[in-house]
């Protein structure tokens, strides 16, 4: 079976810069990969250009998404095929009330998948459903997006966010920096309640302790732009114990 | 890592905010036009189409003796070729609304009919605009106002000026030029001089106008200026909330737009005045569009009176308005709300002025101005405290947003307090809608264009707040047209 996402040979450069530099990686549907790997190795990128975002010129390589090559695509329609990312740092958007923009959110794209739009009282009870489950505060959700929320309340939306628009395919930006113990625990049960056959994290994070929650398929290690070693989830305790510099060692 | 911010390119801008002006279209319908130029004729001729008292011929000779002698004013941050005021007709009608009389609502010409049906504006009274009266103001005259009858049974006015001259003489020359004197400005003097229509409102003692007032007003006709006449009179105790909209087609020349609006609210009274002003800003290439300089004041004349002002001002090729209250009445209050968008080569220079004179007075103003392409936008307020305005207070509150690298904001308060126990405020910020904005967003499905409307509202949310329920969501959708363009 084709893998839901598959990246080739992939060179990113930013502002003349590259940051990706032949990043190979496979995340077959129903899997949870963890990405792990030293500040400025290009993680965010990566996550980024999965994304679609501008600004990054993709010199060489593919992305292919569910089989498709995606890389022309706007990240909107990325979105709308099941993309989602839960950002290292969320965007505030001022005035904006966090249930409005998610109900915008949500009926983009049902409409075009071609589904029905939900008007305000399924999505209400489809959000506060949600918001139960994240033990969530209810007053986050009629706040504007983000604005002032404290950095693990960021975190948090983002997940709900995520729950919310069910991707098949999430990625998760260090969403667990910033969370407090119980925030991160509440948090890893919502990822592992959305697993399944049908849906794929690549979780990104510097600490092995979300993966004790979140317990991956396989874990790589990206360094200086390139996947330098994979392994199972025991990966991630040695490289607790050992630091990346072994890592490259071991590949080098 | 934080990731370097990056804004928006030109070209990524052009794209979004590429305007389509929806209400471009032109009425074919025979019309009346003064010819073009200004003279004590043009001023008798019109005086005397609309049959008015030898007082009121007077007062706007007077205006326009006045006028010669004055300079265009030349401070506010706007440029456009000098205006020839003998190129410009003063006064234009079409045919049928002026022929007979006065007509009732069923004999309004169809075409008339159809245009404003177009523009949205049904002028019968039905379902859909229960809640609202329409008075409908097509070039030089108002050709239809619906609910007069109902309104009438509370005692309520509302009618055109022109017929609120021979109806109501008595209000209207106690009150005219009461607020707005006709040696106010150059703007205002010659509207003093020239005005066509508008509308007249007169809420008496006590009474609470159970419903939204408005007047649609339209330029159809080339060549001409429209100055129209707003006098809206709360006696004691009432209350109304009024709201004018405006468009005009889409021309290669630019039109002159020269307002005065007048308000006066006794002991007690409170007056809503909105705004939604969507006259045509002009191409991409900032060729055409209506010069809208407009003044508008109100004076809370009594105790505990109480004007607000909101506007969203999202047309025009260039704005210079400043709606201000004068809070004479002690106790009284003043508000000024505003959203002021400028795309493509729109200038915007507006803002507010809030006159202290009573005890206790109080004003709020909260301005968000938002540019787009080469847009510039002003805001421009005073805050004058007298010596006799003790504990006077003021908050002030002015956000920009721009987008794009070409776009400008300007912020220009002045404050003159000579009061010492007077208290201000002033708060003011500028931001950018960021590319990681618009990316976060269109992560989560929304189109770019969608995306930059959702931003623009939210920033504006505190303003269209303000709006009365059944304009707040024709305003939304407004910021969102202004701002829509095909993304390549
Ligand atoms: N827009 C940009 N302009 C210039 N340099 C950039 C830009 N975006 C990323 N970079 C650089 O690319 C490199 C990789 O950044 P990236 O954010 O992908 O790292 P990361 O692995 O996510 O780091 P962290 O663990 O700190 O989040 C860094 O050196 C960063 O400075
Ligand atoms: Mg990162």
């Amino acid at each position: 079976m084709t893998p839901l996402l598959e990246i080739c040979g992939l060179h990113v450069e930013v502002e003349g810069r590259e940051i990706l530099r032949g990043l190979d990686l496979e995340i077959p549907l129903g899997e949870t990969h963890a990405v792990m790997g030293p500040n400025g190795s290009g993680k965010s990128t990566l996550a980024h250009v999965i994304a679609g975002r501008e600004g990054y010129e993709i010199t060489k390589g593919i992305i292919r998404y569910g089989g498709e090559d995606v890389l022309e695509l706007e990240p909107e329609e990325r979105a709308r095929k099941g993309v989602f990312l839960a950002f290292q740092y969320p965007v505030e958007i001022p005035g904006v009330n966090n249930t409005y923009f998610l109900k915008a959110a949500v009926n983009e794209i049902r409409k075009h998948r071609g589904q029905p739009e939900l008007d305000a009282v399924d999505f209400l009870g489809l959000m506060r459903d949600r918001v139960k489950l994240l033990d969530f505060d209810e007053d986050l959700i009629k706040r504007p997006v983000n604005e002032g929320f404290s950095g693990g309340e960021k975190k948090r939306n983002e997940i709900l966010q995520m729950t919310v628009l069910e991707p098949t395919l999430a990625v998760l930006d260090e969403t667990d920096s910033g969370l407090d113990i119980d925030a991160l625990r509440i948090v890893a049960e919502g990822v592992n309640r959305m697993r399944s056959p049908e849906r794929s994290f690549l979780v990104i994070t510097h600490y092995q302790r979300l993966l004790n929650h979140i317990v991956p398929d396989r874990v790589h290690v990206l360094q200086e732009g390139r996947i330098v070693e994979s392994g199972g989830s025991d990966l991630a305790l040695r490289l607790e114990a050992e630091g990346y510099g072994k890592a490259a060692a071991v590949t080098a | 890592m934080p990731e370097p911010q990056r804004t928006l390119g030109a070209a990524e801008v052009e794209q979004l905010v590429e305007r389509e002006y929806a209400y471009g279209f032109v009425t074919d319908i025979e019309t009346e036009v003064v010819p073009p130029g200004l003279s004590e004729d043009v001023i008798r001729l019109i005086s005397e189409k609309k049959e008015e008292p030898q007082w009121l011929l007077d007062w706007r000779l007077k205006a326009y003796e006045r006028w010669q002698r004055m300079t265009e004013p030349n401070w506010a941050k706007v440029s456009y070729p000098k205006i020839d005021y003998d190129a410009i007709s003063y006064y234009a009608a079409p045919k049928s609304a002026v022929e007979d009389g006065p007509k009732s609502l069923d004999d309004i010409d169809p075409e008339l009919r159809r245009t404003y049906e177009k523009l949205g504006i049904p002028l019968v009274e039905q379902q859909r605009l229960a809640g609202v009266a329409v008075d409908a103001v097509f070039d030089s005259v108002s050709v239809a106002t619906t609910f007069k009858e109902k309104l009438a049974e509370l005692g309520v006015i509302f009618c055109s000026f022109s017929e609120a001259v021979k109806e109501h003489p008595e209000l209207v020359r106690k009150y005219l030029g009461t607020v707005v004197p006709l040696t106010d400005n150059f703007f205002a003097s010659l509207n003093s001089a020239v005005f066509s229509d508008g509308s007249f409102v007169y809420v008496p003692k006590g009474v609470r106008c159970p419903m939204e007032l408005s007047t649609y007003f339209r330029i159809n006709a080339s060549e001409t200026g429209q100055f129209e006449r707003t006098l809206i009179i709360a006696d004691e105790g009432s209350y109304v909330s009024y709201l004018e909209g405006c468009t005009a087609p889409m021309r290669d020349e630019n039109q002159l737009h020269a307002a005065v609006v007048e308000l006066v609210a006794l002991e007690d009274a409170r007056i809503k005045y909105s705004t939604v002003q969507n006259w045509y800003p002009g191409d991409k290439n900032g060729v055409g569009g209506i010069y809208n300089f407009v003044t508008k004041r109100g004076k809370c004349a009594g105790a505990r009176s109480h004007i607000s002002w909101t506007q969203v001002e999202t047309g025009s090729a260039i704005t210079w308005k400043y709606p201000s209250c004068i809070l004479l009445g002690d106790d009284s209050i003043g508000e000024f709300y505003s959203v002021a968008l400028t795309a493509n080569r729109q200038q915007a220079d507006t803002g507010t002025k809030m006159i202290h004179i009573g005890r206790n007075t109080k004003s709020t103003i909260i301005s968000k101005g938002i540019s787009a392409g080469h847009g510039q936008n002003t805001y421009r307020g005073q805050v004058k405290v007298l010596p006799g305005a003790s504990n006077a207070r003021n908050f002030s509150q002015c956000d920009s947003l721009l987008i794009g690298p070409d776009s400008g904001a300007h912020t220009v308060p002045y404050i003159d307090v000579a009061n010492p126990e007077a208290q201000l405020e002033h708060e003011a910020s500028t931001s950018r809608i960021g590319e990681d904005q618009l990316f976060y967003c269109r992560q989560r499905g929304i189109d770019p264009e969608e995306a930059v409307s959702l931003i623009v509202n939210g920033f504006a949310r505190d303003v269209l707040s303000e709006l009365p329920m059944e304009f707040a969501v024709e305003a939304q959708k407004l910021l969102g047209v202004s701002l829509e363009g095909a993304v390549g």
